[in-house]
């Protein structure tokens, strides 16, 4: 049961790194493009399926190229892309407390502590 | 009874450096619990402390103690005050709920907005992704919850920085720290020195978050450089942001990176029982003080009444 559940979850972010590394890519990939872009290096097959179960849901397309296909992200209509998100969201980004944003705003020395953390880092 | 009803009102003040200890000193998950429940123990107080307040002025009123079938003035410690201080919480209280009206608005639009946005959108596993030159990523909460993230943020990120974003978002959703988030921004506009709570409470919720991802993904580092790039990648986009916070202090941000980079996961700090302990006590000297002042304001009334003896 909890197997199952595990699978289950782990199919869902299986998709969604391949999604992910579709949208990343500036071209089609082959299912081993999309495998050597993934971080925690799953198998050849699974995501072949994961690719072919997108394209069945129309979230993603595939060209052939050579003897298989090469897959790119379904692009948005263009009226659709993110206006009304960007009216509404982007203004006032810091103020909606319960869309719990990845980063928020940068104070004015935020960028050079954080290009510092960076740099230290990298050394 | 009106002195005691003071301490709900003033405990609050003292909670803010408290606040700031706990972020540092408590584990994020521990903190939030903390300071969340805190923050809704001080708002309580508050709320019930200005409800009394109104409720012994109004019936200094000649009109209100007959209506309240009063036949002896209501004892109060000082009845010069009673009316002005009743004012007073009026006011407080409409400017709370004026306050907080439009912020659940806000927030309400907001995320429906995101909803709207994401329905229309395909979604794999629990990814939505928007086509924009923004880069920004959100949990949005919901049944079932979702992570949206732009194609510019995930352009800003290598494979496994984006394994992070994912997790990160993930954490918020999994642990429902939108609950948290919401009752923080309640709880701010019972009382304005429980903004600097809520602000507290926020920065716990994105610590919990980033604790969780670097535990996915086995690595602080990376957390941190994810943390980092996505951020400076925000950043950059919007140099005119206006000065909110004074030069000197240190955002969110840089704070959440170094205490990635800083080392293992938190240990418990050596003064974080005390800090709970004294968040634990504000809160309860809080909401006690304002159950007892409501308590006398009870008995106070049924004298005036004279229903009960002195």
């Amino acid at each position: 049961m909890a197997n199952a559940k595990d699978e289950r979850r782990s199919a869902g972010e299986l998709e969604a790194g391949v999604l992910a590394t579709l949208w990343a890519a500036d071209r089609p990939l082959t299912p081993a493009e999309v495998q050597a872009g993934l971080a925690h290096d799953p198998a050849r097959t699974t995501v072949t399926t994961t690719l072919t179960r997108l394209y069945e849901k129309g979230i993603v397309d595939r060209r052939r190229q050579g003897r298989g296909y090469a897959y790119f992200p379904v692009q948005d209509a263009p009226g659709l892309r993110a206006l009304r998100m960007h009216s509404e969201l982007d203004q006032d980004a810091d103020r909606e407390t319960v869309l719990a944003r990845f980063v928020e705003g940068l104070g004015p020395d935020d960028e050079r502590l954080l290009r510092g953390l960076l740099e230290s880092e990298e050394r | 009874m009106t002195v005691l009803l003071l301490f709900p009102l003033l405990l609050p003040f003292v909670v803010p450096p408290l606040a700031r200890r706990a972020e540092r000193c408590l584990a994020p998950a521990a903190a939030l619990w903390v300071l969340t429940l805190a923050a809704v123990a001080l708002a309580g107080g508050s709320l019930t402390a200005l409800g009394a307040l109104v409720l012994t002025g109004l019936l200094k009123l000649p009109v209100l103690a007959a209506f309240g079938e009063l036949i002896h003035p209501l004892r109060t410690p000082w009845d010069a005050v009673a009316v002005p201080s009743a004012a007073a919480s009026v006011g407080l209280l409409v400017v709370g709920a004026w306050t907080l009206t439009r912020s659940a608005l806000r927030q309400a639009r907001a995320v429906r907005a995101a909803h709207a946005e994401a329905a229309r959108r395909p979604v794999a596993g629990d990814l939505c992704v928007i086509d924009s030159p923004y880069p920004d990523a959100f949990a949005l909460p919901g049944r079932p919850a979702r992570v949206v993230v732009t194609t510019a943020m995930i352009r800003s990120l290598g494979p496994t920085e984006r394994e992070v974003l994912f997790a990160h978002e993930r954490a918020h959703n999994a642990g429902r720290h939108h609950y948290f988030l919401a009752t923080a921004e309640l709880a701010a506009h019972c009382h304005p020195a429980l903004r600097a709570v809520r602000t507290s409470i926020r920065f716990a919720a994105e610590r919990a978050a980033d604790e969780a991802a670097a535990a996915a993904v086995g690595d602080r580092r990376l957390a941190a450089r994810a943390i980092a790039r996505a951020a400076l990648a925000v950043g950059a986009r919007r140099p005119e942001r206006p000065v909110v916070a004074p030069a000197a202090t240190t955002g969110p941000v840089p704070r959440r990176v170094a205490a990635l980079l800083a080392g293992p996961p938190p240990r418990a700090h050596r003064a974080a029982p005390w800090i709970a302990a004294l968040l634990a006590l504000c809160a309860t000297a809080a909401a006690g003080a304002s159950v007892t002042g409501l308590v006398a304001f009870h008995h106070d009334v049924e004298v005036a009444q004279g229903e009960a003896a002195h």
